[in-house]
């Protein structure tokens, strides 16, 4: 359990990325931020792995103010997943996914089994192993961030934009895969994005930030979709727009569920 | 001070001397290493043997090549002639790659899109190529500057008069008033020419604003 | 033509080797010298440079040190000094340290500048230490510029080590100075196209050093077919 109790962030320019946040991600759930670019979902997700330090408030897991751990010990405690990867571009996959292990003086052979098996855990090819991450492709590259985050065997996955560096169809395979995954692991999943759609496709809960990280809704996709807080939020996730207003129109005796321009976009199964 | 008010006119004259070795081989230069670049830039083939060839030039000191060049150029040793033909080589060690990557720095879609609306090779390089290349182009000729109007007084040594020369008369003779002379005036000159490079940009590349 | 058989003439003759000129003494004093003062050189500018460059913090003072360093006379330094300290090593040793280490500093600043700032975050938002970041993260990606620095004093000591003659008689630069009062011109090439060859030997070998610390930063620019190689040695296994 991730708690946030009044958190803060004023940077020293003085621009104030966190007013005030309280959010309570119970274990085992995924929650979503959703923002768009200034709303301080960043820096929130940072503040877990306290690679931003909150001005006032505290972050805690599991009931231990994250302040009293040292940062690097809790870092490796905790899965981070960032935009592009953020592969070392010196090391092979199998040494980048081995990271945090051999940072904690896992014996190479035994680091670089659990590499080998993790890469086929995400649906890569241990093949590539001994390649650099330069030589993949934007998916694949994606995928070794993701297994090297769960190098560690972590409680906790933190996830920046994790899949904003990839074409739409790549996307839309990662995420299928990250549910299959997540139902087999049930990891604490806090993932921060600015697509709405990527939200709902992968969260238990989405919180909708406004500037300044301030709450304008949380609650299930279905809850968010079915009854927006306000219009921002309304805005936000589209609603009352054709791609979001969807009607059913029989054709040859089947169902098409059409948008709010006519166009098909599915078929009804009964 | 008062050296140097008793020694005005010999400072001035030197002060010429060096300008009229420096000048040359920093114009012959630009004007060898545009083409060299712009080839190497262009070809895959050339670049590595011509890149690999003028970085190894550079790394001849500047007292050998001063003596290796008059008997390939058929040169005597003591003449201003030298002086220009060596420093004209290190300008290019350094120009051809500086250019190279200016032509590089020229980006691919500019190039395809002049070439679209009908500009002739030729018309490509004066009107496109060159003009986008300047900045990165300007930045390697300012070294060269730097470095020319430095190198000038290392012809001292063999008896080449420039404002090294204040130097070696300054070590013989125990003066340090010549040599400090000798070394702001370098300085101040090298500064001074790497200005009007800047000016002369600036008036050449409106659309870039040059900073000094 | 002429000139240049007689100096290999010079070159090759075991009494230059041995007779006044020691040429084997001179080459070992150059390369000995000349090493010297860039270890001073990476000693204390490649800690300041990568302090710098880590921090971002005194960027402004490299580009004017370097920039300076790049105007000012060689030889104005080397007689100053020399009519300074008097005749021997330390006055030319000050000298070529002054104008070897901004090359250093300024390589070794911009070697860890240069490396892309999502890695670095991305190691620390991992677990990697400070040091860690530094030494697994930031060298090992920066080594290539750094040794870049290290090339370009190496090659400026090793020729203003030759000009050091003028004031301290050590080096290759010895015969050559000899030569030039004595008007013996064949003697004179052939100290310089030792120099030279010098000069070329080392650069070559720091080229051989940085191409290494770039294969190591950048494995899959330069040996993507031993990779793949690699890898698929691997699955047919």
């Amino acid at each position: 359990m991730i708690e946030f109790d009044a958190v803060r962030k004023q940077y020293p320019d003085g621009t104030v990325a966190v007013e005030r946040f309280d959010l309570v991600v119970p274990s085992h759930r995924v929650v979503a931020l959703v923002g768009s670019s200034g709303s301080g979902k960043t820096t929130l997700l940072r503040m877990v792995n306290r690679m931003v330090e909150p001005s006032s408030g505290s972050v805690r897991i599991d009931d231990v103010d994250v302040r009293s751990m040292d940062p690097v010990r809790l870092r490796r405690s905790i899965g981070y997943v960032l935009q592009a990867g953020g592969l070392l571009p010196h090391r092979t996959v199998a040494d980048n996914v081995a990271t945090v292990p051999l940072l904690e003086g896992r014996s190479r052979r035994q680091a670089r089994a659990d590499a080998l098996g993790l890469l086929e855990r995400v649906g890569l090819d241990p093949a590539i192993a001994d390649r650099y991450p330069a030589q993949l492709s934007g998916g694949q590259q994606q995928r070794v961030g993701v297994a090297r985050a769960l190098a560690a065997d972590p409680n906790i996955l933190l996830m920046d934009e994790p899949f904003g560096a990839v074409d739409p169809i790549v996307r839309d395979q990662l995420q299928t895969e990250l549910r299959a995954l997540q139902a087999d692991i049930g990891k604490t999943i806090v993932f921060v994005t600015h697509d709405i759609d990527e939200a709902f496709a992968l969260a238990d809960e989405v919180v909708v930030l406004r500037a300044g990280a301030e709450i304008a809704q949380r609650g299930t996709p279905a809850e968010i979709l079915a009854a927006p807080a306000d219009d921002f939020v309304a805005s936000f996730v589209g609603a009352g727009t054709a791609r979001r207003s969807l009607r059913i129109r029989e054709i040859d005796g089947r169902a098409l569920v059409v948008d709010g321009d006519g166009r098909p976009t599915g078929v009804l199964e009964r | 001070m008062n050296w140097l008010s008793q020694n005005l006119h010999i400072v001035g004259q030197l002060l010429a001397d060096h300008l009229a070795l420096s000048i040359p081989p920093i114009l012959l230069s630009l004007a060898i290493s545009v083409p060299l670049g712009r080839l190497a830039a262009g070809s895959g083939r050339l670049r590595a043997p011509l890149l690999t060839a003028t970085g190894l030039l550079y790394a001849i000191p500047s007292l050998a090549l001063f003596v290796i060049l008059p008997p390939i150029l058929g040169l005597p040793l003591r003449s201003g002639a030298t002086m220009v033909a060596a420093l004209t080589v290190y300008g290019c060690a350094l120009l051809v790659r500086g250019a190279a990557d200016a032509f590089d720095s020229v980006p691919e879609d500019v190039r395809l899109a002049a070439a679209a609306t009908g500009h002739s090779r030729w018309a490509l390089f004066w009107r496109v190529e060159l003009p986008l290349a300047g900045p990165v182009l300007l930045s390697a000729l300012r070294v060269v500057v730097v470095s020319t109007v430095s190198l000038v007084t290392v012809g001292a040594v063999i008896g080449i008069s420039s404002l090294g020369t204040l130097f070696t008369d300054g070590f013989q003779r125990g003066i340090d008033a010549s040599i400090v002379t000798g070394i702001v005036l370098t300085v101040a000159v090298a500064f001074l020419l790497d200005a009007l490079c800047v000016l002369a940009a600036r008036a050449l590349m409106p659309w870039q604003r040059v900073r000094a | 033509m002429n000139l240049f058989l007689e100096a290999i003439q010079w070159i090759l003759d075991p009494a230059s080797w041995t007779g006044e000129h020691q040429l084997g003494a001179r080459v070992l004093e150059h390369l000995a010298f000349s090493a010297a003062v860039l270890l001073a050189a990476a000693l204390l500018g490649i800690p300041a440079g990568i302090a710098i460059g880590h921090s971002g913090r005194g960027r402004g003072l490299v580009i004017a040190l370097t920039s300076g360093a790049r105007a000012l006379p060689t030889l104005g330094l080397l007689t100053i000094l020399g009519l300074g300290l008097g005749i021997g090593l330390e006055a030319p040793f000050l000298a070529l340290l002054v104008l070897a280490l901004p090359p250093v500093l300024a390589g070794a600043y911009a070697g860890v500048e240069s490396v892309d700032r999502a890695t670095v975050g991305a190691a620390r938002a991992i677990g990697f230490t400070e040091w860690q970041v530094l030494a697994c993260v930031e060298l090992p990606l920066a080594a290539p510029v750094i040794i870049g620095g290290l090339r370009s004093a190496a090659l400026q000591v090793i020729s203003t080590a030759t000009l050091a003659a003028y004031i301290a008689d050590t080096g290759l630069g010895r015969p050559l100075f000899r030569a030039l009062k004595t008007q013996e011109y064949g003697v004179m090439l052939g100290a310089s196209i030792l120099v030279a060859l010098l000069a070329l030997v080392v650069e070559l070998c720091f080229h051989a050093i940085q191409s290494a610390a770039a294969r190591r930063a950048e494995p899959h620019r330069t040996t993507p077919r031993r990779a793949h190689a690699r890898a698929r040695e691997r699955t047919h296994r």
